[in-house]
């Protein structure tokens, strides 16, 4: 893109479709999302746009008969790792960790939680030739990098007996041990009270910035990223729509998709109640033609019934708005 | 103003309170051993004295495990207070006979937090909103039926979606079909127990906006029960905070939002992932927040706060800081405001 | 078209019975050990229903002798042979499913509904003293060996089909309780329920109108299934003596009268008995379709 570094993970022109009963509903379109060395990257958006398909298809576990990726690249250091099979396959997914959403559902509750933990360690690519007391000892340090109280004790529990915080932290814990490059946090706080939520915000910036680590933090929740991120990207139906450095995109948020999200929230200066944004998401079987939030846009043009490209707008700014750029995007063929 | 409590149950006065709760405690046995004998009380709701006037707002906000949701079930009715007096209109809510719960069951009712269990998978749009008037005798047939017809326009719904089942409509559409159900039977007062919380920031807006727009064309009341302090700062007339089953802090909203006093609340308030500049010139100054709510099983001895606030003096050990009047209608319950009144 | 709420609701279709029941067959169509139990099924179904008029030897069924066929191998006029006294055994096959699907279906028509609505009673007020009996009383049942329990009852009454249905209608409502009162337990404290509960519906309401539709799935798939097992209960009675007297043409009585003249005229025995297999494999397949139709959500 802009940088001259080469991106450590790059997401490129990612299709990503389901077929169902009723048809194939094309979930991604030509998703394009970057994220460099020591960076913290939000993607964001509501339900159904399209960020929990892409986190999938990174981490693996898209359900591949349903699921389908007819084109695009997920590269990680510059390999494809969707062409990667067995052994390279394992290790390039290694240095991912995913940080999952709900603390509750995302712990074994039938094992303790130093065994999961070891497990963690075990299958790693760090903790091969560690015997049993080495890989206890490294659980027990991890466990008070972040911050989980009497890590010693908490090994012998099972998560039933901790807390939602506490649950997360072992999690973080788990994304930690394997010394990944990336970390992907799916919603990693929106089971969490707000007091809560901000503790293990810091923890997690804490542990980015010390390990010199990216991360990638997939949410709606627009005051998280914009305590905690350089830079995000907002996904509206599949597709990305803007791309901006935080600061930026709080401060003048140019697709009115993201003018209409950042109204929608309630301010604490007193405002009331926002309008939100009329109409509702589009069924993926009958998509609008061209701009998918044209339907519902207060400011479409005849010219919004094409597809817009992503227009830049100045350093690592880019939108997809014919209101800011003039280029209708090539379709490849005929969708299926 | 309208803080009186209407005691003496003569309910035809025209300033009665829609609701009182007189020092309402809920606690919920915890039963071990052998013999399943008692051998602690969970502790969800342990005192709380709050009143509601009519066509007013107030936000009840907590995070998990302050037994908000509790308050708003025991309010409604599906627990019984362990003590305490729980008065609507001046009427006894725990002494009632059947047939009278009955009619007060037309005029307190409920939208529950998550659109996805609230409706029953299995049964029409027209058969849930329906079963309310039903049991109400309100009406034959023909009657339910423009009654319904009415119900979908009140939520901005399109009439067909009558003979859809849950699973075909969106998180939103739901909350609203929860807000329909409860309006169902006219009722006056309205328990909302975090109605846009699973919902996207774009349909919250929506949601919440269609609940104040009725609160004012329909003359509703409301208990709005939420986590979310920010909606509260545009919703609420009232703001009450609860922690670990008791209120900590309770006033107007402009007098709370202008200066709020418990630690607790400053931290809450500091906290608050905001989305602007002026927002962030608004909060309090930070206040990390440490450690974590303790069990309400054991409640900590003197003021439940004070392992984790910074300010936390000899005498919060040993002494639980009572709600206290500082100001006009401002509640708080912290030895910091206590002390040195005259 | 127009909508207060925007685009979803034109294109999208009504969720009415039929489209679910669509929904349901794509689902089901991919698995083809699914279709080939349902069609089985069907099968097994229209022989039965259709035997007078299909069967080559519609008599054989009934009290008849021929000892001039007597134990043919299968052949052109007896494709599967002729027992000891002369009889088609492809007829009296035919006519044995008749017996085989009366017992599934009596015994599952008497069993499911007892069992259910004690599921649903106990479910709801789990924890308060009808649910320590219905369920105690259902664990006593469920100790009982089955095969013991239909010998005591046969003891007593008279070895006949009838009873023989009584005695596995005895033993089989148990499962039902149980399968409901599990579903009915982790649904009641589900916020719709307590929709119900708040706005003062009538506790018959609340168990067959809001509870029962959701216990539908899991009792369906369950029939299915134990249709097979019934089928094969009554089979092993009719085996011992206890179920379909001869000479009626059960399938377990077939089996029976056919293992004294094996391994000879082994197609007495064998061919009857591969019925049996056919047609409880072929609900067991079904059933198993049915589950995962029915238990999974949609994408």
């Amino acid at each position: 893109m802009m940088r001259n570094e080469q991106a450590l993970f790059d997401i490129n022109n990612l299709e990503v479709s389901f077929r169902v009963f009723r048809g194939t509903l094309p979930v991604l379109d030509r998703a394009n999302i970057s994220v460099f060395q020591g960076e913290k990257v939000g993607l964001v958006g509501e339900t159904g746009c399209g960020k929990s398909i892409t986190m999938k298809a990174t981490i693996g576990i898209l359900p591949m008969p349903p699921a389908e990726i007819p084109h695009g690249e997920i590269r990680l250091h510059g390999k494809d790792i969707l062409s990667l099979r067995g052994e390279q396959l394992r290790n390039a997914r290694g240095q991912i960790s995913l940080i999952p959403q709900d603390p509750g559902a995302s712990l074994n509750p039938v094992f303790k939680i130093g065994t999961q933990i070891i497990d963690a360690i075990r299958y790693s690519s760090s903790g091969k030739g560690l015997n049993k007391r080495q890989m206890r000892s490294r659980a027990i340090e991890i466990l008070k990098e972040v911050g989980l109280p009497d890590p010693e004790r908490n090994l012998s529990c099972y998560p039933i007996q901790l807390s939602g915080g506490m649950k997360q932290r072992v999690l973080i814990a788990m994304a930690l041990v394997t010394d990944p490059v990336l970390l992907i946090a799916d919603e990693p706080t929106t089971a969490l009270d707000v007091t809560i939520e901000d503790q293990i915000l810091s923890l997690m910036r804490d542990a980015v910035d010390r390990r010199n680590l990216s991360i990638l933090i997939i949410t709606h929740n627009l005051g998280l990223v914009r305590e905690f991120t350089d830079r995000l990207y907002i996904m509206y139906a599949g597709q990305v729509v803007e791309e901006a450095s935080t600061k930026e995109l709080f401060r003048n948020p140019l697709h009115p998709y993201s003018h209409g999200l950042i109204d929608s929230v309630p301010k604490l200066t007193g405002e009331g109640i926002a309008e939100g944004i009329p109409g509702m998401v589009p069924d993926y079987l009958d998509l609008p033609p061209g701009c998918r939030f044209a339907p519902r846009c207060a400011h479409a043009m005849e010219i919004c019934s094409n597809t817009p490209m992503m227009s830049q707008q100045g350093e690592g700014r880019r939108v997809a708005c014919f209101l800011h750029g003039q280029e209708i995007r090539e379709e490849r063929g005929q969708h299926a | 103003m309208l803080r009186v409590s209407c005691m003496d149950r003569k309910s035809g006065r025209k300033e009665a309170n829609m609701l009182d709760l007189a020092d309402v405690k809920k606690y919920f046995p915890v039963r071990g051993g052998p013999l399943r004998r008692k051998i602690a009380d969970v502790k969800a709701i342990d005192g709380v004295t709050l009143h509601v006037a009519q066509k007013e707002i107030v936000g009840l906000v907590g995070e998990s495990g302050s037994g908000k949701s509790t308050l708003g079930y025991t309010v409604m009715g599906i627990h019984k207070p362990t003590s305490g007096e729980l008065l609507f209109r001046g009427q006894d809510l725990t002494k009632m006979r059947s047939a009278n719960a009955r009619a007060v069951s037309k005029q307190i009712q409920i939208v529950f937090q998550d659109p996805g269990s609230s409706l029953n998978p299995k049964r029409t749009i027209k058969q849930t909103l329906e079963l309310p008037l039903k049991v109400h005798g309100l009406g034959n047939r023909r009657e339910r039926l423009s009654r319904l017809r009415e119900l979908m326009r009140t939520v901005e719904l399109p009439e067909p979606y009558l003979y859809r089942s849950p699973s075909a409509l969106s998180g939103g559409q739901r909350q609203r079909i929860a807000v329909a159900r409860a309006l169902a039977s006219e009722p006056e007062f309205l328990v909302l127990d975090e109605p846009t919380s699973a919902l996207d920031v774009s349909v919250q807006a929506k949601v919440t906006r269609l609940l104040m727009a009725l609160s004012r064309e329909l003359d509703l009341t409301y208990l709005f029960i939420t986590h979310d302090l920010s909606l509260m700062r545009n919703v609420a007339s009232k703001v009450a905070i609860m922690y670990l089953g008791r209120l900590c802090e309770m006033a107007s909203a402009s007098e709370f939002f202008a200066q709020p006093l418990h630690p607790y609340t400053k931290m809450l308030l500091s906290s608050i992932p905001v989305v602007s500049d002026e927002e962030e010139r608004l909060k309090p100054p930070r206040v990390v927040s440490e450690g974590e709510i303790p069990s309400p099983v054991n409640r900590p001895t003197g003021c439940s706060f004070r392992s984790r606030c910074r300010e936390a003096m000899k005498i919060c050990e040993t002494i639980d800081p009572p709600l206290v009047e500082v100001g006009d209608g401002h509640e708080v319950a912290c030895h910091l405001y206590t002390q040195s009144d005259s | 078209m127009k909508t207060i709420e925007g685009t979803y609701s034109a294109e999208t279709p009504l969720n009415t019975f039929w489209t679910n029941v669509r929904k349901a067959w794509y689902k089901f169509s991919r698995n083809r050990m699914s279709v080939l139990g349902l069609a089985t099924v069907l099968i097994v179904s229209l022989l039965a229903i259709f035997a007078p008029f299909i069967a080559p030897y519609p008599a054989h069924a009934g009290r008849f002798v021929n000892f001039a066929e007597a134990n043919q191998p299968p052949s052109a006029q007896h494709l599967l042979g002729t027992d000891v006294v002369g009889r088609d055994v492809l007829s009296r096959i035919l006519f044995g499913y008749r017996y085989s699907l009366t017992m599934g279906i009596i015994v599952l028509l008497l069993v499911v509904p007892p069992g259910v609505v004690l599921g649903l009673v106990a479910g709801y007020w789990k924890g308060k003293w009808i649910d320590t009996i219905v369920m105690r009383i259902t664990d006593i049942f469920l100790a009982v060996p089955p095969l013991v329990l239909a010998l005591a009852i046969a003891s007593v009454l008279k070895p006949n089909l009838t009873n023989a249905m009584i005695a596995v209608s005895l033993m089989w409502w148990p499962w039902y309780a149980r399968l409901v009162y599990g579903v009915t337990s982790s649904i009641r404290t589900e916020f719709f329920v307590q929709a119900a509960e708040v706005t003062g519906a009538s506790k018959a309401h609340i168990l067959f109108r809001e509870i029962l539709p959701n216990c539908v799935s899991p009792i369906l798939t369950k029939i299915s299934l134990d249709m097979g097992w019934v089928i094969l209960m009554g089979a092993s009675l009719s085996f011992v003596g206890l179920g379909v007297q001869p000479p009626a043409p059960g399938l377990g009585t077939m089996v029976a009268d056919g293992a004294k003249y094996m391994p000879d005229s082994w197609w007495i025995a064998v061919f009857p008995a591969i019925a049996i297999m056919i047609v409880v494999l072929g609900f067991n397949l079904l059933g198993d379709g049915l589950r995962d139709v029915l238990s999974v959500e949609e994408v």
